[in-house]
């Protein structure tokens, strides 16, 4: 993942209430097998209307998005962070966002920021018109007017952001680890090693109609 | 160790820890991981580009659901049908190649035991108390209701788990969500959860991990219990847990890929451990009364909109916060409602009954006891029946519940997600109205433009017979 320590640009000053993932890629566009190029499903339906911000040219390709409270709520589709980055979107604004889409926007290098609802309505004021800027090392959102928001993320996530880490090749050098995890289960909790592999669940072929 | 009372998620996560980071992330052993073909083929990708194997095959079960239509799938001669739609063909192939490069147990779509993910985990005995258990699927949640904690991941974190067999978190707040007294007639656990997300909203339990309490969660039994687990999602908590007891241990017992014989015991003595003690603390805590619940259903296009059946549509007006007032007048434009209607005055033309939330023998049972001896109402252009697995739709058949809801002018179908999120080519057409006892009522969910309203399992088959929406009770008053 490529390291993020700044978001700087126009944002969609959207403000809208408990965006579900349907609604940021609808599930007709999950049948694919790769992660690219879903931005053109992105936000379908509210695109079908005339006069919708992310058609409108003053906004083409902005990196920020100013949603309401809730965002992403819904189903777990990663498809909707990869949807969002293929939009160009690298930061989205809101009171608060599912825990499950804000997993998957850090690990796509997409920043949910958290801010107060009053600060998310001066933001979709100022987005009308200027650019909004979030800044990871200070954890800042700013805008031209001395407006001035400070937010918080997970430590450990928000390292990940700003160093582009990979966590899966970080978790595999703690190989060790989760080996003497396992064989202290396999002592403790035996049954729970068991898994598909236990006795009479042999699964493939076996019970056919 | 300390010995302060803990809670179930407490002890479960004390239990899966494998090293705390300073920064308090933690990394935590996965002991099952459930597959399916519409969030896996990414990850499977992401290990073949990195090449890493899949460090737990064993540990893993893949079975396909989303996509897979409910029609006939084999012809008269018992030769496989092809699928229709190439995407949804090549993202099932996609699994099959996948699962067997990587050696991960396998259930096909021809096999008895294929079924939505959510019902097959427990059916198997896949899904056990005081494990942890992910899925590329928000409704994981609904493992939970057999005291495993549960939870909805993303592709990217499929992919960690299948490399690692662990996940990177931090540990959740906890609400517990505690349901006393006795469920009036007609009152379903749909009904009970329908109820809960209204009181606590659809991001009620962001950041909580939440636990169901207190009688009516004690008296359910497990299919019941799956249901109230399956939708903590929709009210914003990742999971939602209840505590192993005897009706979950006679549940398990036998099924195949649960503990035998002397692991068996162990296995049950340490369940037995598990429950929260007594005076242990959670972060949050909501009651409900039993008898403040009736059947309920939601009128717009979040599942927090729930109303009783005996209610009205909400004038938009009437909501304090103005960002719900905005929400709600764009749902009843969506939904094709005006404020003031009796819930009871909508006519619908679909019934829909299945899906992870409401598609096991019970639910089944509880639909067929209201349609029996009536049939469906002219105008329902089409009813549903979608079994949650192929040994749900075998048992159904073995009651002779499948020869009441045919004769009654239902489709009865194989099993999948179908109609739930419009994947595979069940769906409810623009501007029409689906009665359905799936989880999610959200815009184009069922299929664009379609208009949805959540109900239980027997209000669906009630709605189904009166071409509106009904009020269950006075179906089975009137036939008492």
């Amino acid at each position: 993942m490529e390291p993020v320590r700044q978001v700087e640009g126009r944002a969609y000053p959207w403000g809208a209430k408990n965006i579900d993932t349907d609604i940021i890629i609808p599930a007709h566009w999950l049948k694919t097998t790769t992660r690219e190029g879903l931005g053109k499903g992105a936000f379908e339906t509210v695109r079908a209307q005339p006069g919708n911000l992310f058609d409108d040219p003053r906004y083409a390709g902005a990196p920020v998005l100013v949603a309401g409270d809730n965002f992403g709520c819904g189903s777990s589709r990663e498809h909707a962070a990869w949807a969002l980055a293929d939009l160009g979107i690298k930061a989205v604004i809101a009171p608060s966002f599912s825990d499950i889409f804000s997993g998957n926007a850090f690990k796509n290098g997409i920043v949910p920021v958290v801010l107060p609802q009053a600060a998310v309505d001066r933001l979709v004021e100022v987005a009308r018109t200027d650019p909004i800027t979030v800044d990871l090392e200070t954890m800042t959102v700013t805008t031209p007017y001395q407006d001035r928001f400070g937010f918080t993320l997970d430590p450990f996530r928000r390292r990940c952001l700003l160093e582009g880490l990979d966590e899966i090749g970080m978790t595999l050098a703690q190989d060790t680890a989760i080996s003497k995890y396992e064989s202290d289960v396999a002592q403790a909790r035996p049954w729970t090693l068991v898994g598909v592999g236990g006795e009479g669940s042999v699964v493939e072929g076996a019970g056919r109609t | 160790m300390s010995n302060a009372p803990r809670t179930l998620y407490e002890k479960i996560w004390a239990d899966h820890v494998i090293e705390r980071r300073d920064d308090g992330t933690c990394l935590i052993y996965i002991d099952r991981h459930l597959v399916h073909e519409v969030t896996s083929p990414q990850a499977f990708a992401g290990l073949r580009a990195a090449g890493r194997a899949l460090r737990r095959p064993d540990l893993t079960l893949a079975v396909p659901d989303h996509n897979l239509p409910t029609t006939a799938r084999v012809d008269a001669a018992g030769q496989p049908l092809l699928i229709a739609d190439p995407a949804s063909a090549g993202q099932l192939s996609a699994l099959r190649a996948n699962v067997a490069e990587f050696g991960v147990p396998y259930i096909d779509a021809l096999d008895a035991r294929q079924g939505i993910v959510h019902v097959v985990g427990p059916e198997q005995g896949f899904t056990l108390p005081g494990t942890t258990l992910v899925c590329g699927d928000s409704h994981t949640s609904a493992h939970g209701a057999l005291g495993a904690l549960a939870f909805g991941i993303g592709t990217s974190e499929v992919e960690h788990v299948m490399a690692t067999q662990t996940l990177l978190l931090a540990q959740s707040k906890t609400m517990e969500v505690r349901v006393d007294g006795t469920l009036g007639y007609g009152v379903s656990p749909k009904d009970v959860v329908l109820a809960i997300i209204g009181k606590i909203g659809a991001a009620g339990g962001t950041g909580y991990v939440i636990e169901f309490t207190g009688e009516v969660i004690r008296a359910m039994s497990v299919e019941g219990r799956l249901t109230v687990s399956n939708m903590s999602i929709e009210g914003g908590a990742r999971s939602g847990l209840i505590a192993p007891d005897e009706t979950t241990f006679a549940y398990l017992k036998g099924r195949p890929m649960a503990p035998k014989g002397a692991d068996w015991d162990k296995a049950v003595a340490y369940w037995r451990t598990l429950p929260s003690d007594a005076g242990a603390r959670y972060d949050a805590t909501v009651q409900l009364q039993a008898s403040d619940i009736a059947p309920s259903l939601t009128w717009g296009t979040s599942p927090e909109d729930v109303v009783p059946i005996t209610g009205a549509v909400p004038d938009p007006e009437s909501f304090a916060d103005p960002s719900k007032r905005v929400a709600a007048q764009k749902s009843l434009d969506y939904m094709g409602l005006a404020a003031g209607t009796r819930m009871q005055d909508i006519g619908i033309e679909h019934v829909f009954i299945g899906s992870c939330t409401n598609s096991r023998i019970e639910d089944l049972r509880a639909a067929a006891a209201v349609v029996k001896g009536h049939h469906v109402a002219d105008r329902i252009r089409q009813a549903l029946i979608v079994p949650g697995s192929g040994l749900v739709k075998r048992q159904a058949e073995a009651e002779g519940l499948d020869r009441i809801f045919v004769e009654a002018g239902f489709e009865w179908r194989e099993p999948g997600c179908s109609m739930c999120l419009a994947m595979n080519p069940d769906k409810v057409p623009a501007g029409e109205r689906c009665a359905s006892t799936s989880n999610r009522n959200f815009v184009g969910r069922q299929g664009p433009g379609a208009r949805t309203h959540l109900v239980s399992p027997a209000m669906a088959a009630a709605a189904a017979v009166t071409g509106r929406l009904t009020d269950v009770r006075d179906l089975m008053t009137a036939d008492a």
